[in-house]
């Protein structure tokens, strides 16, 4: 089996019985990539990452790779690697019979399969966990050897199907570095589902946003926590303050100034807003700044309401003369009724379509 | 699982044993002493004053007798294997659902509802010389004369298949559809074909479940009565073991040897299970079934 591929391209529609779960989802991938699939749950990027391995099919559409249509295939046929996120090791096999499992089949001879296995099991950083059995692990180290089960195979494309769920916050964070570890090293296509705005952010070169079966905006990972196509996108990267404002003035691009709860707003935005227009306006909590001179554009006077305490930082809702709430996270501790002036950094507020129908941009 | 306090009393003892106290009378009262009773009576033939093992002897040297056994195993061994092996058939295929299973459930499991005799009438009056079966067979011109089907061994056979295979089935398939599908998928997309899937990840997997399956079936199979009376040939062929004891008991009216033949069958019954326990231990290796579960 050849090591990588040059690209896969797909285009994807599923439906199971009236509810569709894919709407003409398609994507064209470039070798060495790592692609993330990210989304809320029933979204469709599970039901995607299985049609592309082959273990369901699609109602329509098709999968290509270098050339050459593999929709047809079965999935044993398709040489992908598959990380599950309940590890899906072989309870009735030691570690090394489930790493084993693929070069078994291949009729690879017994000392190849041994050095195989051995230097999976080194890379994943379990080296001598052969005998055990699935059941004696941790999950980390579960999802570990489900890993090298898969790799040890040289698959040509790797799917990653939320492995680091099932996995406590800590071993988490331990898991994306080793998965980023063993991508940089091998330099595998990659193909990785998730509903983790960090992870994606993370790992990917790209990340497709996904909502209801279809994609929403696809890009590298810091055009998409920079500058979200719409309202949904925004959300999921972490921006929590939303107004809903109206365009009064059009500066030098990207610059626009907007009324929004009778405030001014000065920004920034991607898409083209004509005077009058309606928007959205958006800022993350930690892009708001406590403190400004008054008269200033974006610094408005407001009064704390609630202050969560999150250690380093405090998590605030500072209530604004408007009326309106937002949230703030800052290092300058604050008190409840407290009277502060709140500062939105102008390059920080962005503006997204006021319709939902924002699409790709 | 947690050992710490194994050696130390715990609080809890008490109120185990008062809430254990109800099952516990009721087997005692229901299952212990009828089956100690049940050996104490076979141990006192009723031409001997005092214990004695004769009925054990009479039994085992008188060759009417003993080669009940011999049939009993014959009807048992075939049909469990045949039960399960039409059960893993099609729970397996069954697994991740299919469609109108509902419906196609509805239709296995209804045999169990209907209660041995009727299905004995039913098979007596379908299967029979004059029945649909033969008449349609006839009919068409594949056979020239009726199949004997009913009132010999065969009869039995397919009475004992429609009663115990519903319930082997939906004993079977809840046991393969607990298994989580990613570990079939996993090892499709490590390259195995779906009979290498079954052969080398879902058998080993479902093994514990046949095995379970095969032991209640068989015991089942060996303990069979009505249908042997109503579809075979009580007296020749398919005079088996439970037959036997209650020749003895109402029609003898011998019931220390009635009860001796029941301590011997429920020794038979015993020594298969122990039999498929065992194996089912050198299975089993990795006993950790729970794993990769949601």
């Amino acid at each position: 089996m050849k090591d990588t591929i040059e690209s896969l391209r797909f285009r994807l529609t599923k439906r199971f019985g009236t509810k569709t779960v894919l709407r003409d989802f398609a994507l064209e991938i470039r070798g060495k990539q790592f692609v993330t699939f990210l989304g809320p749950s029933g979204c469709g990027k599970s039901t995607a990452l299985n049609i592309i391995a082959g273990l369901i099919p699609a109602t329509d559409g098709e999968v290509w790779i270098d050339g050459e249509r593999i929709d047809g295939l079965p999935p044993e046929k398709r040489g992908f690697g598959m990380v599950f996120q309940n590890y899906a090791l072989f309870p009735h096999m030691t570690v090394f019979g489930n790493i084993a499992f693929g070069l078994q089949l291949q009729r690879r001879p017994a000392d190849e399969i041994r050095r195989r296995v051995r230097e999976m099991l080194e890379l994943v950083q379990l080296p001598g966990f052969e005998d055990r059995y699935p059941g004696q692990l941790s999950g980390g180290q579960q999802q570990r050897i489900a890993i090298a089960r898969a790799l040890v195979l040289h698959p040509r494309l790797m799917l990653l199907d939320e492995p680091l769920s099932n996995l406590d916050a800590k071993l988490r964070i331990e898991m994306r570095a080793e998965i980023k570890r063993i991508h940089a090293n091998l330099g595998l296509t990659s193909i990785y589902v998730t509903h983790d705005q960090v992870e994606a952010l993370s790992l990917s070169d790209w990340v497709v946003v996904m909502r209801d079966g279809v994609l929403i905006q696809a890009g590298p990972p810091q055009e998409i926590h920079d500058q979200p196509a719409n309202v949904f996108v925004a959300d999921f990267m972490g921006f929590r303050n939303f107004f809903p404002a109206r365009i009064t003035a059009i500066g030098r691009e990207p610059a626009v100034e907007a009324a929004a709860n009778g405030m001014t707003l000065c920004g920034r935005t991607r898409h083209r807003f004509a005077a009058g227009a309606a928007a959205v306006a958006a800022i993350r909590p930690d892009d708001v700044v406590i403190g400004g001179e008054e008269g200033r554009p974006n610094t408005f006077p407001g009064t704390v309401d609630i202050v969560e305490y999150l250690g380093r930082e405090d998590e605030a809702i500072v209530r604004l003369e408007s009326g309106a709430r937002l949230w703030v996270r800052t290092e300058a501790r604050v008190k409840p009724g407290e009277a502060v002036r709140i500062t939105l950094a102008p390059d920080r507020v962005i503006f997204l379509p006021a319709d939902e129908a924002g699409g790709t941009a | 699982m947690k050992r710490e306090r194994a050696g130390e009393p715990s609080e809890l003892d008490l109120l185990a044993m008062v809430c254990l106290a109800p099952s516990l009378l009721y087997v005692l009262v229901m299952f212990v002493y009828p089956f100690l009773y049940g050996i104490y009576v076979s141990l006192r033939p009723m031409k001997l004053d005092g214990f004695s093992l004769a009925n054990y002897i009479a039994f085992f040297t008188d060759e009417y007798q003993y080669k009940t056994v011999g049939i009993t195993f014959r009807l048992a061994v075939p049909n469990t294997l045949v039960v399960v092996a039409a059960s893993l058939l099609f729970a397996y295929n069954m697994r991740r659902g299919v469609w109108l299973e509902r419906t196609i459930t509805t239709i296995l499991v209804l045999p169990i509802s209907l209660g041995v005799i009727l299905l004995s009438q039913g098979i007596l009056g379908f299967y029979g010389g004059k029945g649909w079966f033969n008449q349609i067979l006839l009919g068409i011109g594949l056979l020239d004369e009726p199949l004997v089907l009913t009132h010999n061994f065969t009869g039995v056979m397919l009475s004992l298949f429609m009663q115990q295979f519903p319930f082997c089935f939906l004993m079977l398939l809840g046991y393969i559809s607990g298994i989580d599908p990613s570990i079939e998928n996993s090892a499709r997309t490590l390259g195995a074909n779906p009979w290498t899937v079954f052969r080398r990840v879902m058998l080993p997997l479902i093994a514990p479940g046949l095995a379970i399956a095969f032991a209640l079936v068989f015991v089942m199979s060996f303990a069979t009565f009505p249908s042997a009376i109503l579809l075979g040939q009580p007296t020749g062929a398919t005079r088996t073991i439970a037959i036997a004891a209650y020749a003895q008991a109402f029609e003898q009216f011998d019931m220390p040897y009635a009860s001796a033949i029941a301590v011997i069958m429920g020794l038979f019954q015993l020594g298969a299970l122990l039999v498929i326990i065992l194996l089912r231990k050198r299975m089993v290796t990795a006993a950790t079934m729970g794993v990769g579960k949601r």
